[in-house]
């Protein structure tokens, strides 16, 4: 899977597409990995943009909460964006809706983390 | 094939309190605006068709005790939880004092699997036959620890049906009184076994108290190969994904999620979410029904899977 990834000021915003399930999650979690030691390094936290996801199984769930756990040992935090409809209701049946705080858009998603983060999302 | 539900709830017996059932009348009442109803009869078809089971109903309290009728004349019976008492009447009143032979297949001997066994009927009828089948060495140990003093008056000893404890092997299928039974370890605090029954062409699994890890995919192959195919699985469905994998990790138990994953992987027909979680109220359990129905249907192959949530009383033909 691929998991494109940008940095806006102290926050990073990490974006994994198509499906996420038992194949695919290992490798998800071996792509997820550096980017979570380096925001636990410089300080920064990540967005998840998951506008591009399709699907997501248990399997790929219990990788977000991984995540989320790893982050916050770190003191970091994840919060979500862009959630697809479908994506939006297995988070709600799974009830990972209240183990994420989850944004309609990136920017909303930044502006909870910094408002520098915000503004260079509008810088472009 | 008739599967019949005599417990559902996990951990603990759960009643419905006066508020609970006051509360409910009051709904219903709300509900029907005024309504006249001209006979009981109407009064029903309307509750039934128009209200919410979790209104006109309850998913009920007894702990695991599930039936499976076969053409056989011999009972077979999952798990001696609280449920028991109530099947114990139902074979006393079927048999109209003929002695029965009952198997009972226990996944593992927590007490919510086990305390319904001394309020058992027929264990108090001399020429009852009972069976105990399991794969751990401590089920004798357990029944008759607790009928010991000072936990119970009648002692194990004083039971006048004929009691045997049979030990079978997980892994093996075993002809018991015309039914294929093969047990499968899961995982639980003392572990616990699953059991697939097979007969007249259909095929009904059991499997609560078993946890199931994500990471662990050759135990989701396992499970997948246990299920395979299934007319109906009863799983244990107690705790949302997002409990079962943090807060309630190593509990031993599993989600909705898992177990419609698990049944559309073995192209299972039909799964009953089982062992409810105590604090749920009738509607939460409800709520978690639809939502696992819901579920189902955004992540259907070709196949669709039938979603049900167990109810003391509940039966199904296979």
């Amino acid at each position: 899977m691929p998991l494109a990834h940008r940095l806006y000021d102290n926050a990073l915003v990490l974006s994994p597409t198509g499906r996420l399930d038992h194949d695919n999650c290992e490798a998800f979690r071996e792509d997820l990995a550096p980017h979570l030691e380096r925001a636990a390094k410089v300080g920064t936290a990540i967005v998840l943009d998951l506008s591009g996801l399709e699907y997501v199984s248990s399997a790929g769930l219990r990788c977000f909460m991984l995540a989320a756990k790893q982050a916050k040992a770190q003191n970091s935090r994840i919060v979500i964006a862009s959630m697809q409809p479908v994506v939006a209701e297995i988070f709600q049946i799974a009830r990972f809706n209240l183990v994420f705080e989850a944004y309609p858009k990136v920017r909303d998603a930044l502006a909870s983390l910094s408002p520098d983060a915000a503004a260079a999302f509008d810088r472009g | 094939m008739r599967v019949r539900f005599w417990g559902t709830r996990g951990s603990i017996p759960v009643a419905l309190t006066s508020a609970d059932i006051r509360d409910k009348v009051a709904v219903a009442l709300m509900r029907a605006g005024g309504r006249q109803f001209a006979s009981i009869g109407e009064a029903y078809d309307y509750a039934t068709q128009h209200l919410d089971f979790s209104l006109t109903h309850t998913f009920g309290g007894h702990s695991a005790c599930v039936e499976l009728e076969t053409r056989q004349d011999e009972y077979f019976v999952c798990d001696m939880g609280s449920g028991a008492r109530p099947f114990g009447a139902h074979v006393l009143a079927r048999q109209s004092g003929r002695p029965a032979t009952v198997n009972v297949f226990m996944s593992h001997v927590h007490w919510d699997h086990i305390m319904g066994f001394p309020f058992f009927g027929p264990a108090y009828v001399a020429g009852t036959r009972i069976r105990i089948h399991g794969c751990h060495d401590v089920i004798e140990h357990a029944f008759r620890l607790q009928q010991a003093p000072p936990c119970f008056p009648v002692e194990f000893p004083q039971l006048a049906a004929d009691i045997e404890f049979v030990r079978i092997a997980p892994g093996k299928t075993h002809e018991i009184a015309g039914v294929r039974v093969t047990p499968q370890p899961q995982m639980h605090s003392g572990e616990s076994y699953g059991y697939r029954f097979e007969a007249q062409g259909k095929t009904f699994v059991y499997t609560t108290d078993s946890e199931h890890k994500l990471e662990n995919r050759a135990q989701t192959d396992r499970f997948v190969q246990f299920f395979r195919d299934a007319d109906l699985v009863v799983f244990d469905a107690m705790y949302s994904l997002a409990d079962a994998i943090s807060v309630k990790a190593d509990w031993g138990h599993s989600s909705n999620i898992i177990g419609v994953e698990l049944c559309q992987m073995a192209r299972v027909k039909h799964l009953v979410l089982f062992h409810h979680e105590p604090a749920y109220d009738d509607s939460t359990i409800e709520g978690v029904l639809r939502e696992t129905q819901r579920f189902e249907e955004l992540t259907r192959g070709t196949q669709a899977l039938k979603v049900s949530a167990a109810y003391d009383g509940l039966e199904i033909d296979v």
